[in-house]
């Protein structure tokens, strides 16, 4: 861990006092904005004490920074090529360190990462939505990719649905919460997922991510940060909402994390340049007034036909019961 | 010692004729699956190199296992007469390369070398001959590293460590002793007390400061069942000797591994380029 608020010069990074929130976090709003921070951290593997600690220092930095919320990277209590450390690592949700997270929530929102054990021992890579004191809400990753140099269906139970919340945001006292729904890394390679969480309404897209990089022979950038840049704009435009992506950095076992966290806007702009490689923290405002302009301009969510979805959906589900 | 867990009243236990079967069996595949007949082992005068040889001799016949035995000059001499006992009990011929010299004229540039470099740089030096040796008779080089001694990290990586196959890597050193008991090796080979002889006096219990069968039993129940620390604790173990043990199980996890490459590509070796060891067979 190399920085503690103090990342390179880059006006998306916040320094380790209060800074003036208007020149890191864009023009406040109507009351319909809040600030929301991306801990762009290298876990330590394994390490869920040293891990938990370094949450809570930036929690209380994205605080003093007037966030309204702070989203750590997937798997952020514990890093991410765990293997057999899988249940070693686990926590039950009353587990003292969750509790500890949940404290730390009481005054601003808090989405970390962790591997969440079951009552009957079943190990999934959680992203868990802390607000008010307690786990408010909890996603369970649905697509654990098991090619290439992934192996998480080895080690790890899916998560079985997509749901979107109630996100309370509470720092700045929106007029109501904003609609929320996360999709942890492989997740979002799935746009089923994507179109399941923005036909329950949804605002704001909380991608936590651990993604290495990898493909360096295809041009400038790293194929894979490519790939989520592409993702992370369309997605946004497409569902007219914002996107925060937070992925990690650091090396696991001679495997580097790529960082590039951002915010992307409802028109699929993002709002700065993505972070670099660098633990850091990235913070922005985003505003709800925002999302109704985008839904003015592009009425897409509008104009979504489920009930063609659902017709065409049944129709090819009886076929298959005839196959 | 503590009490044994409930997964039976021994559980380092082996059934001696099954393991055997098995591992001679390995030792005929590996070998002759790469288009080989022959290997090669250093014999150091202790059980697992003895034990071994002893699977390989069975496997392909005395005639096509060379023993090599490379003492230095303050190896223990009953080190050389047991390695030779063996070899008479097998019916091997041995090779004796003594590595004085070349240690010697290598350290002659660094006298300050502590015992420990100096152990490590011998158990290297014979790595380099049973490979030569394996070239000059085409013959594989076939490890010796148990299971109890690869866990604690207790060898030298790329020295004793360094093998084409390995048929003791999965038998802790209690199972080592009872294999080489069935399989009749010389008493004298089994019964005394196990040392790397890299100096005069050197013992491995001494040294790692328990005895192998309390490490063993707490490596059974921490490894193959995956006990809890206090479930550990509940089968007699002490706390500060399943932290210890534990420290040296991660600390030497490195040398179990090969070297790390740093992922640039979308196809890594050992990583997502991964195919079957026997891919070339």
């Amino acid at each position: 861990m190399t920085v503690t608020g103090a990342p390179p010069a880059e006006t998306t990074v916040l320094p380790p006092a209060p800074g003036p929130q208007a020149t890191t976090a864009g023009p406040p709003g109507d009351g319909t904005d809040v600030v929301v921070t991306l801990a762009q951290i290298a876990p330590r593997l394994g390490d869920v004490a040293a891990n938990l600690e370094r949450h809570l220092e930036l929690i209380a930095d994205a605080e003093s920074g007037g966030a309204a919320l702070v989203v750590f990277p997937e798997l952020s209590l514990t890093g991410y090529f765990l293997k057999d450390l899988v249940p070693d690592v686990a926590l039950r949700e009353q587990a003292d360190e969750l509790l500890r997270l949940a404290a730390a929530s009481e005054s601003i929102d808090v989405v970390a990462g962790c591997v969440l054990e079951s009552d009957d021992a079943r190990f999934y890579n959680a992203g868990l939505y802390f607000s008010g004191g307690r786990i408010h809400h909890v996603h369970r990753k649905v697509y654990l990719p098991t090619y290439g140099l992934f192996d998480e269906a080895r080690y790890l139970a899916q998560g079985d649905r997509f749901r979107s919340f109630a996100a309370p945001l509470r720092v700045a006292v929106p007029p109501r919460p904003w609609t929320a729904g996360m999709l942890v890394c492989e997740d979002m390679w799935h746009p089923t997922a994507v179109g399941l969480l923005a036909r329950q309404g949804i605002e704001l897209f909380i991608c936590p991510s651990a993604s290495p990089g990898r493909g360096v022979v295809r041009g400038h950038a790293l194929g894979t940060a490519r790939s989520y840049d592409s993702m992370t704009r369309t997605y946004a435009q497409l569902f007219t909402s914002y996107l925060l992506y937070c992925n990690r950095v650091g090396f696991e076992d001679g495997i580097s994390f790529w960082g590039g966290s951002r915010v992307v806007g409802p028109d699929g702009r993002l709002l700065d340049d993505p972070a670099g490689d660098d633990d850091c923290l990235v913070t922005h405002r985003i505003d709800l007034a925002a999302v109704r302009r985008a839904r003015i301009a592009n009425p897409l969510l509008r104009d979504e036909r489920h009930d063609i979805n659902d017709a065409e959906t049944e129709r090819l589900r009886n076929r298959r019961a005839l196959d | 010692m503590p009490r044994q867990s409930d997964s039976g009243t021994d559980a380092l236990s082996i059934d001696s004729a099954v393991v055997r079967d098995l591992l001679v069996g390995f030792v005929r595949n590996e070998v002759r699956k790469v288009g080989f007949e022959r290997v090669v082992v250093g014999l150091s005068g202790g059980v697992d190199s003895a034990l071994s040889a002893a699977i390989a001799c069975a496997a392909l016949g005395p005639a096509n296992v060379l023993p090599v035995l490379m003492p230095y000059r303050t190896s223990s001499s009953a080190s050389e007469a047991d390695a030779r006992a063996v070899c008479a009990h097998l019916g091997l011929t041995p090779t004796l390369v003594d590595i004085s010299p070349q240690i010697d004229a290598y350290f002659e540039g660094f006298p300050d070398a502590d015992r420990g470099r100096r152990g490590n740089k011998m158990a290297r030096e014979r790595m380099t001959i049973l490979y030569d040796k394996s070239w000059a008779h085409h013959a594989l080089v076939i490890g010796t590293s148990n299971k109890t001694e690869l866990l604690l990290g207790y060898s030298t990586l790329f020295g004793d460590m360094a093998s084409a196959l390995n048929p003791l890597g999965d038998l802790y050193k209690t199972q080592v002793w009872a294999l080489a008991h069935a399989m009749s090796l010389p008493a004298a080979v089994i019964d005394k007390a196990p040392s790397a002889d890299l100096w005069e006096g050197q013992s491995d219990e001494q040294e790692l400061g328990f005895a192998y069968p309390l490490v063993d039993a707490v490596l059974y129940h921490m490894v193959d069942e995956r006990r809890t620390r206090a479930e550990l604790r509940a089968l007699g173990f002490e706390d500060e000797f399943v932290e210890d043990i534990g420290r040296r199980v991660r600390l030497s996890q490195y040398k179990r591994r090969p070297p790390i490459i740093a992922k640039l590509s979308a196809r890594t070796i050992d990583r997502d380029f991964r195919y079957p060891r026997d891919w070339g067979t």
